[in-house]
């Protein structure tokens, strides 16, 4: 039984110290891709073919999940507003709630899903068969080509695709709400616009830049810092999800407080 | 008056407690090709990557073409690169190109060519390396073999004046391996470049070689041509070429 015990504790102790050495260097690796991102040359190009395919490749997903979430949650919310009476508040509180919270949180989980395990197998993948060595041996600046790009184009590509989950889970509400009651959708929108405030859109769209930089930084800091061959790149892949999940939660956390405390007249 | 084309001197590095390279020190003459033999974990291919420096030694110095390599800063270091060219072991190609963008990655990147210089350099690389037809094939449709021809005209496409090979003939049939040291031989003479070349494979070293290193315990243990390392009477040079010395008696 002691074992156990011991066991536990020394499996704790070393969870624990990796995740905080993963931040650590997470935090170095950052500071890197700020000193990095303001030099030229700037790869624009290859910016905006990883713009281009990071979101093509989580569109279809991101706008099926966002289409559900809408739909589901006026059907749940939609009972619950009529026991009280305020059935007339439902297209104004699904805007406010998929605008401030649901629409940016979802969408970047899933992007981290779907994108960071992604980056993070990429160049791990590179990493262990020497190709980044190789373009380092030639005189190219691998993190330069392959990180800053990647990391930017995320920031940059996660508040569109926000955008359009915000979007597509409206539809998926309006389309809950004529399932049980005579509603147009410019009444709809009209509700929607009308409660949704300047103060509602802009931190849950700003938010979105935080989490992108996120999903970008950690598959590639995992991604790029692998190491024990094909092992590597599996492990590189799966913990940039759960770090990159996890952090994304955590931010979002501190973010909302920041939010209420700049705008404290939002709730 | 042959000068050094690379001078290493009193090399240290470790990795936690394990002692890789204990005070390593050889020069090249430039356009010798030198063979760095030892067994597996001896350090073979660190020795390589400190020389570029992919991997910073704990200390001792290193000079390629007179400049001190510990001591550039990036930008002079990327400019030295671009005269050194690198085989890895595993070939290095990028996957998500094809063989042609292989071979232009490091002239667009690092060279300011029209584009019908790099045309020119690109088929001739390949034809160097018999692989003409191969230019719009993706890595992962190439053998080995191909893959290492490959990353052999991806290496010399530069023209570097030095170039480090890590166990080019690794993972080969006996056959190919012997073409490939050919090939390198043929290279070295048609670029007249300075090489160095890890390998455990006694045939390509013979091939390739003018002269050869032995590392064993983080020390060079042994120094001379091939001919004399097989001729000596060390015990551990007896025990580390014994199968080449019988095969080779064997054929004879």
């Amino acid at each position: 039984m002691k074992f156990q015990k011991d066991k536990f504790f020394a499996v704790t102790q070393h969870q624990l110290t990796s995740f905080f050495e993963t931040l650590a260097g997470l935090f170095i690796f950052s500071i890197r891709f700020f000193k990095e991102v303001f030099l030229p040359p700037y790869e624009v190009v290859e910016i905006r073919k990883h713009m281009i395919e990071l979101g093509m490749k989580t569109l279809p997903i991101v706008g099926v999940t966002g289409f559900i979430i809408g739909l589901v949650m006026t059907m749940q919310l939609q009972p619950v507003l009529q026991r009280f009476g305020a059935e007339a508040f439902l297209p104004g509180s699904i805007g406010i709630t998929i605008v401030r919270e649901l629409g940016p949180v979802i969408t970047a989980l899933i992007f981290a899903g779907r994108v960071s395990s992604g980056i993070g197998a990429e160049l791990g993948s590179m990493r262990v068969t020497e190709q980044i060595d190789a373009m380092e041996v030639s005189g190219v600046n691998p993190f330069r080509l392959l990180v800053v790009t990647r990391v930017f184009a995320t920031t940059f590509i996660l508040p569109l695709l926000t955008v359009y989950v915000i979007f597509i889970s409206l539809v998926g509400s309006y389309i809950a709400v004529v399932l049980v009651q005579n509603m147009t959708w410019e009444y709809f929108t009209g509700r929607v616009i009308f409660a949704v405030e300047f103060a509602d859109a802009v931190p849950g769209i700003l938010k979105t830049f935080v989490f992108g930089f996120i999903v970008g930084i950690v598959g590639a800091y995992l991604g790029f810092n692998a190491k024990n061959g094909t092992e590597g790149v599996g492990k590189a892949s799966t913990t940039s999800v759960v770090v990159s999940s996890l952090l994304i939660l955590i931010i979002d956390m501190v973010l909302v407080k920041l939010t209420l405390w700049v705008w404290p007249n939002v709730n | 008056m042959l000068i050094n084309m690379v001078k290493i001197t009193d090399l240290h590095k470790s990795f936690d407690d394990l002692v890789v390279l204990n005070g390593v020190s050889f020069s090249v003459e430039t356009g010798q090709n030198m063979v760095v033999f030892g067994r597996s974990g001896t350090g073979k291919s660190v020795l390589l990557k400190c020389l570029i420096r992919l991997m910073i030694p704990d200390s001792g110095e290193i000079f390629i073409k007179d400049h001190n390599v510990l001591n550039l800063n990036r930008k002079e270091l990327n400019e030295l690169r671009k005269d050194i060219g690198f085989l890895f072991q595993g070939s290095a190609l990028y996957d998500s190109m094809s063989v042609r963008e292989n071979l232009e990655f490091p002239l667009i990147r690092n060279f300011n060519l029209e584009q019908d210089e790099i045309k020119d350099r690109i088929h001739k690389v390949l034809e160097a390396v018999d692989l003409s037809d191969a230019i719009d094939k993706m890595p992962s449709e190439l053998s080995g073999g191909m893959r290492k021809r490959i990353g052999l005209a991806r290496s010399i496409i530069t023209k570097p004046k030095l170039m480090l090979y890590d166990e080019p003939t690794t993972g080969l049939d006996p056959i190919t391996s012997k073409e490939i040291s050919t090939l390198i031989v043929d290279l070295q003479h048609a670029f007249k470049m300075t090489s160095i070349v890890v390998t455990h494979d006694v045939l390509c070293a013979k091939i390739i070689a003018d002269c050869a290193i032995v590392l064993e315990g983080g020390h060079i243990v042994h120094e001379g041509t091939i001919k004399e390392l097989l001729a000596a009477e060390d015990p551990f040079l007896k025990n580390f070429f014994s199968d080449e010395v019988i095969n080779n008696n064997g054929r004879n």
